[in-house]
């Protein structure tokens, strides 16, 4: 295979590059479908596969199905709090009062909402939800279809491009982003991954929809293909990331497994039970009990398995108890639970308790944005954005989800902001907005990771280092975390680094190389581990998800604040956080309790 | 040790397809065949196959496992492997592109066919379409596919005309919307699937239901949708019947 150069590539130009075909990339790519913006969303699988496939419990809206009476702002309240007080209120604002507009959308699009009797969409209660700004308690505000929401609302939004024929680029892989000398985003290198063949996408803009990056653990939720290659990209090519040091462990992953077993389970009435038996939960969070915050539930259970109170043979997890809620309420509103404990625990929930442990599953962090999606820049000016760059979804950090991310709040996060960027581009695209072309050694500069990997005759096992990364931040950055600890992991990963660079790429060849895939995916993971590491080593506090075992307490007073991670110097800086929402007064910061 | 029979075809330097085998031993605990795949391809980096959720919810893996089409990521190798033997075959009947990865084009085209998304012309002022819980309840069994093609694949008649018999898979979801209250364009549905190949193609011969991982049944499906094309009953008569819409 002869180097790659940007001679003998070719160019596929567009106005819009939507680089990820999940939730927030097909609800942006909807919202450019009619807008005459030649667009074509780029997937490294088929769109129908991608990891919001997976999402379960349902989508958190004031929708007002459940109670009559709910009201956005107190879905605001409870997703500010929710966020430990640095998820941005602006956007937090913008998530929940447009949110009704946007599953009401959905639901016209076709998706098959679970019902009440009375015909309207199905709620239920989920953590961290409740009625008048946490004085009037538990609310029901996640909308369900059963427990295949993510499932339901994938296939929706891709049956919906389809109508409006939105193009895809599916099974072609990013590996790059192509910045020209002003510094723009002006598109990626990509290959297709069925014929091999390279090529540069040119856009005006580039929108990052790829996802989240939890395969950075060895115990994940995630789909294999979350690999973090926005970030990885972005990172590589020296732009910031905000918040990482914040992973979501959700409480109920099946013990060995990691498959998540959906908040509805305790939504519905299930409950967590340590090995005598008892509803332990009760004594953490005494009222909102097993539906506290997601971090707050998976503290509780490491601290009855690091007491002793763990179940099975080693006692190194507990059991969520669904028995007594009977076959047909299982059967009807979770069905799919039931299924997957079947399949990966091999028991029943009508008649036996499910094995769980805590497990990696969301990345609150991501590429800081606004609420258009705009990325933002490493500036001494307040808000200064890459030009041609946008980030949705997951990979974004908006920030609606902060510290900590309620559950159901990550499906409306895409389908509206995926909306609003579709929006804005579609708008200053057509006012005349725009990058400058890229050089040629733009483009090479972008193709060099690749010809490294082409090349390699020789290096580190791309499987072997994967799974020692995945250790180091599996036993290092967990539920718990401590500053001598971490150090230690942060230098084991300055040794992952050098294996990284030289990885041997063992088959070169064209057609489908999933080798070569999941080379590239490892350099993105090993980028996304590292921030994670630095950016939790370096904020000296315990908020949210990020509990810090020397820095128990919250520190309002230094880090009331994002942080804000440098690529290029490997040092952490600090964002303020939005406390200026445009309808509503502030939410100042309390103390969080349950 | 357990005999791993994988198909193999690279079309850069393979002339024809060969089976190659890998011996396993046998784990201590029962695992997934994708796990297994995944341990030989950290050996051989070279084996091909697709997969994401690893938990039986995004259809990436659906292949030929020991003769039967499914999902190697919740298939158990204790469920399949006979007599130490394990063979892994593409799903038969569309064009390899590489070892286990086959070209989806056809299968997703008689998708694109159906119009897979709700037809409905009329605007909603405010909020959702209502439907009860009763109509709701008749898109359960259907609106679960995940598009894995085990069922079209495994099918004598889609092997034949799988430009012209819209399979299993498409028509389920074909009835998918047929069957949803609040879809208007039952009729049009229905006259696009009356050609002597679309659905009339289907001769109940079941290995859709045999092998959909997800227990689904597009043989129940194809059957509705041939009645209703007979019978010239369309939804809006059902409907009426049911008290709400």
């Amino acid at each position: 295979m002869s180097t790659l150069n940007s001679s003998n590539i070719k160019t596929l130009e567009f106005d819009v590059l939507v680089i990820g075909g999940g939730g927030s990339g097909m609800r942006t790519s909807l919202e450019l479908a009619k807008s005459g913006l030649k667009t074509a969303v780029v997937s490294k699988v088929f769109p129908t596969r991608s990891h919001t496939v997976s999402a379960q419990g349902g989508i958190t809206c004031a929708i007002a199905s459940a109670d009559p009476q709910d009201d956005w702002r107190w879905h605001m309240y409870d997703t500010v709090k929710g966020s430990d007080y640095i998820g941005d209120q602006d956007a937090i604002e913008y998530m929940c009062s447009e949110g009704p507009k946007a599953v009401f959308e959905l639901e016209h699009m076709g998706l098959p909402f679970s019902r009440t009797e009375n015909g309207r969409i199905y709620q239920r209660p989920f953590g961290g939800q409740s009625k008048d700004f946490g004085k009037g308690g538990q609310a029901s505000r996640t909308c369900a279809a059963a427990d295949r929401t993510g499932h339901a609302l994938l296939h929706t939004l891709y049956q919906n491009n389809v109508k409006e024929g939105s193009n895809f680029l599916n099974e072609w892989f990013a590996v790059d982003l192509v910045l020209n000398k002003f510094n723009e985003v002006t598109g990626v290198v990509a290959f297709s991954i069925e014929s091999g063949e390279v090529a540069y996408l040119k856009a005006q803009a580039t929108v990052l929809a790829t996802g989240g990056a939890g395969r950075i653990y060895s115990s994940t939720t995630n789909a294999l293909i979350n690999t973090g290659d926005g970030l990885g990209m972005s990172l590589r090519a020296g732009i910031p990331a905000q918040d990482m040091e914040m992973w979501q462990f959700h409480p109920t992953g099946i013990y060995g497994a990691g498959s998540l077993v959906t908040e509805g389970c305790r939504g519905e009435g299930g409950y967590l039970i340590n090995k005598d038996g008892e509803r332990f939960m009760e004594r953490y969070a005494p009222n909102a009990k097993d539906l506290a915050g997601r971090d707050v539930v998976a503290r509780s259970m490491v601290l009855e398995i690091l007491e002793g109170r763990g179940c099975g043979e080693n006692k190194d997890h507990v059991f969520l108890k669904l028995d007594h809620l009977g076959a047909d309420v299982l059967n009807a509103k979770l069905p799919g639970i039931c299924e997957l404990s079947k399949t990966f625990a091999a028991v029943d929930p009508v008649y036996e308790p499910i094995p769980v442990v805590p497990t990696c599953h969301y990345m609150m962090g991501g590429t800081p944005t606004n609420i258009h999606g705009q990325a933002y820049k490493i500036s001494s000016s307040a808000d200064d954005y890459i030009p041609g760059l946008f980030s949705v979804g997951e990979a974004a950090c908006v920030s609606v989800h902060g510290a900590n991310r309620l559950g159901g709040n990550s499906l409306l996060d895409l389908v509206v902001f995926g909306r609003a960027a579709g929006l804005h581009i579609n708008e200053a695209l057509k006012s005349g907005g725009g990058v400058a072309d890229a050089d040629k050694d733009d483009i090479d500069k972008a193709l060099h990771n690749l010809n490294v990997l082409n090349e390699s005759s020789s290096g580190h096992e791309v499987s072997s280092v994967k799974r020692e990364l995945q250790e180091v931040m599996q036993n290092y950055f967990g539920v718990f975390r401590r500053g001598d600890y971490m150090e230690k992991g942060v230098s084991a990963l300055e040794e992952i680094r050098e294996k990284i660079e030289n990885l041997h790429l063992q088959d070169k060849s064209a057609a489908f190389n999933t080798n070569r895939v999941e080379a590239i995916e490892l350099q993105n993971l090993f980028e996304v581990a590292e921030a994670t590491a630095i950016s939790s080593l370096q904020r000296t506090e315990s908020r949210g998800a990020h509990a810090r075992e020397d820095f128990p307490e919250r520190d309002d007073q230094n880090w009331l604040c994002h942080s804000l991670y440098d690529p290029t110097t490997k040092i952490l800086g600090k964002r303020h956080v939005n406390f200026e929402p445009n309808q509503v007064e502030a939410f100042p910061p309390k103390v969080r309790t349950y | 040790m357990i005999h791993i029979n994988i198909y193999r075809y690279n079309p850069e330097k393979d002339k024809f397809p060969y089976m190659q085998t890998f011996e396993f031993e046998k784990p201590k605990r029962d695992i997934m065949v994708l796990e297994l795949l995944n341990q030989l391809k950290e050996k051989d980096p070279t084996i091909s196959y697709r997969r994401s959720c690893r938990e039986g919810v995004c259809g990436s893996d659906g292949m030929n496992i020991n003769g039967k089409n499914g999902l190697a990521c919740i298939t158990p190798l204790s469920s399949v492997v006979q007599k130490n033997k394990l063979d892994l075959r593409p799903l038969p009947g569309l064009p390899v592109v590489r070892d286990l990865v086959v070209d989806m084009t056809e299968f997703y085209a008689q998708y694109e066919k159906i119009k897979p998304f709700l037809q409905n012309d009329v605007p909603v002022d405010i909020g959702e379409r209502l439907q009860s819980p009763e109509d709701r309840d008749k898109l359960d069994g259907l609106y679960e596919c995940i598009l894995c093609a085990c069922c079209s694949t495994s099918c004598p008649s889609f092997w034949w005309n799988p430009d012209k018999f819209v399979g299993p898979a498409a028509l389920l979801q074909a009835y998918r919307f047929i069957a949803d209250s609040r879809d208007t364009k039952t009729a049009e549905r229905l006259q696009s699937l009356s050609d002597p190949f679309s659905v009339y193609r289907c001769h109940g011969i079941m290995n859709c239901v045999s092998v959909c991982p997800k227990g689904l049944n597009p043989n129940e499906a194809i059957g509705e949708i041939k009645s209703m094309l007979l019978s010239g009953k369309n939804k809006e008569n059902i409907i009426a019947s049911d008290g709400m819409s």
